[in-house]
């Protein structure tokens, strides 16, 4: 089995030696101690374990380390810059999102995602594209707010 | 109009947590606690009443030297004027992190900012028995409230010595206390400063009434919001420890089956991994969880298994193995035969209740370490005192020599009082001699952990011609006696709960089975209605007195437009209403019915909830928001599979939980009573969205779905 030497995450280079078929997510949490990224199903069925790949999301608990070799991958302990917190994180804290808080890491990474992508979303989009995320603690309407919040400070700051 | 300050029935029982509490305790020595702690101001909180000294445990003896033992909690004041609350009650995602940071915070006049809470870890808290029933805000927060009112004057006395004043002219802000005369002030931390004062509170000291709180009654943003946000925050399942191994456990392909072999040759070769076999326990430990993988896929085990009952067989099999109604669980009034013969209408039905998971997003996880023969365990649960009793049973070991701790956990919902990742990660540690982390497969989790209790639930009543309700006959099968007595004015009743034996493994979940006979009962109470061709609402009201839950009621059809606006051709309105332990709440749903596929969709809820003074209005608020949402999954679609000890859907794939396209519109209204001590929140709000989204569907299509799941299938 082929083994993977290097990584790049948050703009770091990182040496491991893992098989390249282990999970990304297996090597982030295991190898690199970034826990933040949660393991909820193993089967991508939750999105607890999101991260951005290239500045896409992905579900790294069936992400064979070894495709994402060479490729830019941003974890949620990426997002604060120089004690900053990233718009989408501030927006979790303003709207008080957070009940136990497991779902949020990969639930703002696909935000992040998606507002890149999508910088003036409708309500029924945030719905519809964080669809394949659970929230068992049911804050569904809170995120949707916290990403419509981001948006809207977007759309400000443009005009 | 009477105002009721106490639950109109007393707690009831639940049978499913029941859990007694150890037979000793021994005190702590007053020099260990600060050796412990370092100096400064301590204050203990004693019980201050039967149902609380229950929870913690039992008094005993009290020697000069010790501290007492009776302490459900304790605080902490430092040289730095920070203030550590130590208690056992756990974060699950209920926030009580947060208010109870907030009840301390008033009581001792600091900013939240300065309170750090140490929960759930064993060797540093207070015995509890566990997080669960709702009971932290009605017992722990009175509770440390009292403590640190307690400090807060043992400061005033420090500083009014050091100035030779009467203690009752000083005051406190913001962790300083001020001389208003001579303008003098000194900080807690200078008064702490050099001391080892403890002082153990009397159960009667006053609290600030609700209506003067100033941190307590106002939304306070979740306390360790900053650390969820950038994954700081380390979740049981993030426990990472020097030289630490991934353990798996190799799960027999049914309930009840037993190991009749094993080969573990290939998997033994491989290297770093360790195979553990002790009777019908087969684990692995392995450098990663990779390979810890890998090795449980090369072991070849061969099972025994047993015939075991069908999810086809279900309701059958429950009243089929039902026993005698528990007395606990019983109650009666008047005459149901007289009731019956006195009405002009009569009505009898039948409700079901599947077993459903609790599928916290965290699966069970632990982390286990032995050294010197002492067991240390970090794992999620809601009862840490309990899983270290499980492991001190499992492994033949003194409570003292094990360590339980328990970080905030991705969540519970009742689902996790039990210990059983715990105890495999010590069983593997214990083998490869190396600490071990043991994190559950959401497929275990499916089918290893428990489940709500699946029931039958059957009601007869009879009904006046003017519409007043004159007997009531209520049993339920298995699912269990909370909440089933009922608030509506019956003059005869007869209300049984009869415990059966269940095919699958269940315990609590979020409200218990007040659910499940608020489901039965609120729906029933909608065909009663519908017979007595009455609204709903009138109906209900027609038949109750209880000023607060009339209040509920009235306040969220209110809100939602009842008997104003008319549904959309499709649509269809329903309410319903309950209390249970110490909460009244009220639901109004709006359901809408696909013309194509059929399917049913919760559009829009509006929840009025009275859980007395309210603590933390926006953090009620999500709580009430979450209980709708989870809610909406067991009234519509969630419902566990099985088939001869085989759980038949144990994938998110396979077993739906709400999404975000499930989200309805939800209002809540918050019926803040501040001359009503506070109840607690995280389960009751759960109960009304069952039965208003079945009236709902009623309403819409004519209908009546009395099985949960109501439209796993559309309609």
């Amino acid at each position: 089995m082929s083994r993977v030497s290097q990584l790049v995450i948050n703009g770091v280079s990182y040496s491991v030696d893992v098989d390249a078929g282990a999970s990304l997510l297996s090597v982030l949490r295991e190898d690199l101690d970034l826990t933040g990224s949660k393991y909820g199903c193993g089967e991508g069925q939750c999105g607890a374990c999101t991260v951005l790949v290239a500045g896409a999301p992905r579900r790294s608990c069936i992400t064979p380390v070894g495709e994402v070799v060479g490729k830019p991958i941003t974890t949620i302990e990426g997002l604060e810059k120089d004690g900053q917190l990233h718009p989408v994180q501030q927006a979790f804290l303003d709207e008080d999102v957070m009940q136990c808080g497991y779902c949020t890491s990969g639930m703002i990474m696909t935000a992040v995602g998606f507002l890149n992508a999508r910088p003036h979303p409708k309500d029924e989009e945030i719905s519809h594209y964080l669809e394949g995320h659970i929230c068992r603690c049911g804050t569904y309407p809170r995120i949707v707010a916290a990403v419509r919040r981001v948006a809207k400070a977007m759309q400000e700051v443009r005009s | 109009m009477r105002i009721s300050t106490q639950p109109p029935m007393a707690l009831e029982p639940e049978r499913y947590e029941l859990i007694a509490p150890p037979t000793y305790r021994f005190g702590v020595a007053r020099r260990d606690f600060f050796k412990l702690l370092g100096g400064g101001i301590a204050v203990f909180c004693l019980h201050d009443s039967p149902l609380a000294a229950q929870e913690a445990g039992r008094s005993g003896r009290r020697p000069d030297d010790d501290l007492p033992q009776d302490i459900s909690a304790w605080l902490h004041i430092n040289d730095k004027g920070e203030v550590t609350v130590f208690t056992g009650k756990v974060e699950v995602g209920q926030n009580i992190r947060t208010s109870l940071t907030q009840a301390v915070a008033e009581e001792l006049s600091v900013a939240p900012g300065s309170v750090q809470l140490l929960m759930g870890d064993t060797e540093r808290v207070p015995f509890d028995m566990g997080t669960f029933g709702s009971r932290t805000t009605p017992t722990m927060n009175p509770q440390l409230r009292r403590a640190a009112s307690a400090a807060r004057d043992a400061l005033i006395a420090l500083a009014a010595e050091a100035w030779h004043l009467d203690p009752k002219g000083l005051v406190t802000v913001s962790g300083v206390v001020t001389d208003p005369e001579s303008h003098r002030s000194v900080s807690y931390g200078e008064l702490a400063k050099g001391r080892e004062l403890a002082k153990a509170i009397p159960a009667e000291d006053p609290l600030i009434p609700a209506a003067q709180w100033k941190t307590m009654g106002k939304p306070l943003a979740k306390v360790a919001g900053r650390d969820i946000v950038t994954g700081r925050h380390r979740y049981p399942s993030d426990i990472k420890l020097p030289g630490m191994l991934y353990g798996k456990v190799l799960r027999p392909p049914a309930f009840a089956a037993t190991l009749t072999s094993l080969d573990a040759q290939k998997a033994e070769a491989m290297p770093g991994v360790t195979v553990v076999h002790d009777g019908n326990f087969v684990g692995v430990t392995a450098p990663s969880s990779h390979d810890a993988q890998a090795a449980m896929a090369a072991l070849n085990a061969t099972w025994k298994t047993t015939p075991q009952p069908s999810g086809d067989e279900l309701y059958d099999y429950l009243k089929k193995n039902a026993v005698h109604a528990e007395e606990r669980g019983s109650h009666t009034a008047g005459s149901v035969e007289k009731g019956l013969a006195e009405a002009s209408a009569r009505l009898q039905q039948t409700y079901t209740v599947a077993y459903i998971a609790h599928a916290p997003l965290e699966p069970r996880a632990a982390v286990a370490e032995w050294k010197d023969g002492k067991l240390t365990v970090w794992t999620g649960t809601q009862r840490p005192f309990g899983v270290r009793g499980e492991l001190a049973e499992a492994f033949h070991l003194p409570e003292d020599h094990v360590h339980v701790l328990m970080p905030d956990m991705g969540s519970g919902y009742g689902g996790k009082h039990t210990g059983e990742a715990a105890v495999e990660a010590a069983r593997l540690a214990k083998a490869a001699g190396r600490p071990v982390k043991l994190v559950w497969t959401r497929e275990e989790e499916f089918t290893w952990a428990y489940f709500r209790p699946a029931g039958v639930i059957e009601i007869s009543a009879g009904l006046a011609s003017d519409g007043v309700i004159t007997a009531w006959e209520f049993h339920n099968y298995n699912s269990g006696g909370a909440a089933i007595g009922t608030l509506y004015n019956i003059p005869n009743q007869r209300i049984e709960f009869h415990p059966s034996q269940s095919p699958l493994r269940q315990g609590s979940y979020r409200s218990l089975a007040a659910a499940a006979n608020h489901f039965a009962r609120e729906s029933f109470m909608d065909e009663l209605a519908h017979l007595a061709r009455m609204d709903p609402l009138d109906f209900r009201l027609k038949n109750l007195t209880d000023p607060r839950l009339r209040d509920a009621l009235q306040a969220a059809a209110k809100r939602f437009g009842w008997g104003e606006d008319k549904p959309q051709p499709g649509h269809g309105f329903g309410i319903a209403g309950g209390f249970d332990k110490g909460g009244y709440v009220a639901t109004c749903a709006e359901v809408a019915v696909d013309s194509a596929t059929r399917q049913v969709r919760v559009v829009r809820v509006v929840t009025a909830f009275d859980c007395g003074a309210v603590v933390n209005p926006d953090g009620l608020r999500n709580q009430i928001e979450g209980a709708n949402m989870m809610g909406i999954g067991g009234a519509l679609f969630e419902a566990i599979r099985f088939e001869n000890g085989r759980i038949l859907n144990p994938h998110f794939a396979q077993y739906r939980v709400p999404r975000f396209g499930d989200a309805p519109a939800i209002e809540v209204v918050l019926i803040d009573r501040k001359d009503v001590p506070s109840a607690g929140a995280g389960e009751t709000p759960i109960v009304g969205i069952a039965p208003a989204t079945g009236n709902a569907i009623f309403a819409a299509t004519g209908q009546r779905r009395r099985a949960l799941p109501m439209a796993p299938e559309g309609v």
